[in-house]
């Protein structure tokens, strides 16, 4: 993959510390809760056939016997030396097209995906808002709750006491009984939401929750991750719908081929974002 | 939490000259990927618990979801095990004729050699098959192998079940040493519960382990005296190979089979040095297979 040139519009934004205090002074009353140093994510892949690949048994035998690697493993480098800091009270919008390395920076700062160098700091644990994988679509509303509410390390009697709360801000009401494979897409999609943010986080990383459900409900989803920006430290919030970014977010980072293009305040950054 | 004196020091440019890591430093920020320390790592992986038991719970459920009959297939895929395998070495094959109690013999072997058979298989694909679990949320990664393996311990439930009920009819008599069976097992719990540990982190790594498991499965299969007695294999052997039944012997696999049935089985001995060669695989097993493992722990779901 070719290094991404830099284009004649592009404004180089500040990735140093003390350019960052000048850049973002409004938020600069709070304490750095996420401090990102030049973190760099490289990706393997497996199976991405290259053009002379054929893919059967006798080019891999050949292969071996060359005593060549594996060409279908090939290295992606998702996210590009991008260094900010993050403060406490905070709430960050990740705008960028698809691929820009959004969901990896995010996972990054959750500890999920070990940089490649570089490192994350963070105050207490970040958690990703998102139980998804978690769950399984055979099994009840009711397991299902359960269970995710489990894998996020909640304890039975938080489980116990968070149970009807999840039921009712999902507003499946009786589906609850069915498995979740009966659901609608926007039915799933609101009790998922429901069960992540049973939890209360330090630093709480949204992955285009938002984009779900209908109106009523995106509504008040939005309400509820206003509720989590004020427990929670830190938001970081990754989504398409740049409406929702510029209500929520008081400071914007724009990712362009997994570095960071501009950062700064929403309205600001949205209108570049647009005109690009 | 807000500490203003420091934050007009940043503001004023007193981190100009600061590093980003001296930044975080002086905050009293941590890295995001660092490995526990071992006693701390088992705290978690304790406090994770109701995870570990209803993730297994929930995966055998859905396991059978799809199927009229459902979770009656827990006990009907043991019987229909044991209805196999007595057709093929016990009818066709005919292996009865030096063993007393061959059916009884042949269906502990197999329901005990499965046990560990579906764990450790299940444990080295817990990694590889769950990234995106890992990759969503936190916890020690070593409550998916061990989901796997409880899982299994609920399935042998009720294998255990179908076995004792065709001990009975087998015309075994209730004795005082049944009272072991749950110590035996518990040993062979602990076993696989390493050894599919130290293959998670194999299988998570090299991914060419999951094609190649089956074979190595199969051929400890046969090598773990379940269709035969391994004294009786080993028998005709000359003098100087007479050390192959120990090394047989000293298979932990073997091991738990011999105990079982030693248990079980009224008149089948189990060899003299089986409860030692059990205990030695358990503890070795799970010290070794819980240490490599967590060496590991920050780099599960990379790649």
């Amino acid at each position: 993959m070719a290094e991404a040139k830099p284009m004649a519009m592009e404004r180089v934004w500040p990735l140093t510390a003390e350019e960052q205090e000048a850049t973002t002074t409004s938020s600069a009353t709070g304490t750095p809760t996420v401090i990102v140093d030049d973190l760099n994510i490289v990706y393997k892949v497996w199976g991405a056939a290259s053009a002379e690949e054929k893919g059967n048994a006798a080019t891999a035998l050949l292969r071996l016997v060359r005593r060549q690697g594996r060409p279908e493993m090939r290295e992606v480098h998702a996210v590009r030396g991008v260094s900010f800091v993050a403060r406490h009270g905070d709430a960050i919008g990740i705008i960028g097209r698809n691929g820009s390395g959004k969901s990896t920076l995010l996972r990054a700062i959750a500890g999920l995906l070990p940089p490649a160098s570089g490192s994350v700091y963070t105050d207490g644990q970040p958690s990703l808002l998102g139980v998804n994988a978690a769950l399984m679509k055979e099994l009840t509303g009711e397991r299902n709750i359960t269970l995710g509410c489990y894998a996020m390390g909640m304890t039975p009697s938080e489980v116990k006491a968070k149970y009807d709360e999840i039921v009712d801000f999902s507003g499946i009401g009786e589906f609850v009984q069915f498995p979740m494979s009966t659901y609608s897409s926007g039915m799933g999609a609101r009790l998922r939401f429901a069960i992540a943010s049973a939890k209360v986080h330090d630093v709480l990383l949204i992955d285009e929750a938002l984009a779900t459900g209908d109106r009523e409900f995106r509504k008040r989803s939005q309400k509820r991750i206003m509720q989590m920006r004020e427990s929670a430290g830190t938001v970081f919030l990754v989504a398409h719908n740049l409406d929702v970014i510029e209500e929520t977010c008081n400071r914007v980072i724009w990712l362009h081929k997994g570095k960071i293009k501009m950062d700064g305040d929403p309205a600001e950054v949205i209108s570049a974002y647009n005109k690009a | 939490m807000s500490q203003p004196d420091s934050a007009v020091a940043d503001a004023q440019g007193g981190a100009a000259t600061e590093s980003l890591a001296a930044l975080a430093k002086r905050h009293g920020l941590r890295r995001a990927i660092a490995r526990p320390s071992l006693p701390y790592y088992v705290g978690q992986l304790w406090a994770r618990r109701h995870f570990v038991l209803k993730y297994a719970t929930s995966r055998n459920v859905s396991k059978y979801s799809q199927s009229m009959l459902g979770q009656l297939w827990q006990l009907l895929t043991p019987l229909l095990n044991a209805g196999v395998y007595y057709l093929m070495f016990g009818v066709i094959l005919d292996q009865k004729k030096d063993i007393g109690n061959y059916t009884a013999f042949l269906i502990t072997g197999v329901f005990i050699f499965t046990f560990t058979q579906r764990t450790v298989s299940g444990g080295a694909k817990s990694i590889s098959n769950n990234l995106s679990l890992i990759r969503a949320l936190h916890f020690p990664r070593a409550a998916l192998p061990l989901a796997y393996a409880v899982q299994e311990l609920q399935q042998l439930m009720w294998s255990m079940l179908v076995l004792i009920g065709i001990v009975l009819l087998t015309g075994e008599p209730v004795t005082m040493t049944w009272l072991f069976i749950p110590v035996a097992l518990l040993l062979q719990l602990t076993f696989n519960v390493g050894a599919s540990l130290f293959m998670a982190r194999v299988g998570a790594f090299a991914r060419d382990m999951n094609q190649l498991l089956p074979f190595i499965m199969r051929t400890w299969l046969y090598a773990s005296g379940v269709f035969f007695s391994i004294p009786d294999r080993v028998a005709d052997l000359p003098e100087s190979l007479a050390f192959v039944q120990y090394i047989m012997e000293l298979n932990p696999a073997a091991a738990y089979i011999e105990l079982m049935r030693d248990l079980l089985i009224y008149d089948h001995p189990a060899p003299q040095w089986a409860w030692t060669t059990a205990i030695f695989w358990a503890v070795f097993a799970l010290v070794i297979g819980f240490w490599y493992f967590w060496r590991a722990e920050e780099r599960y779901g990379r790649g």
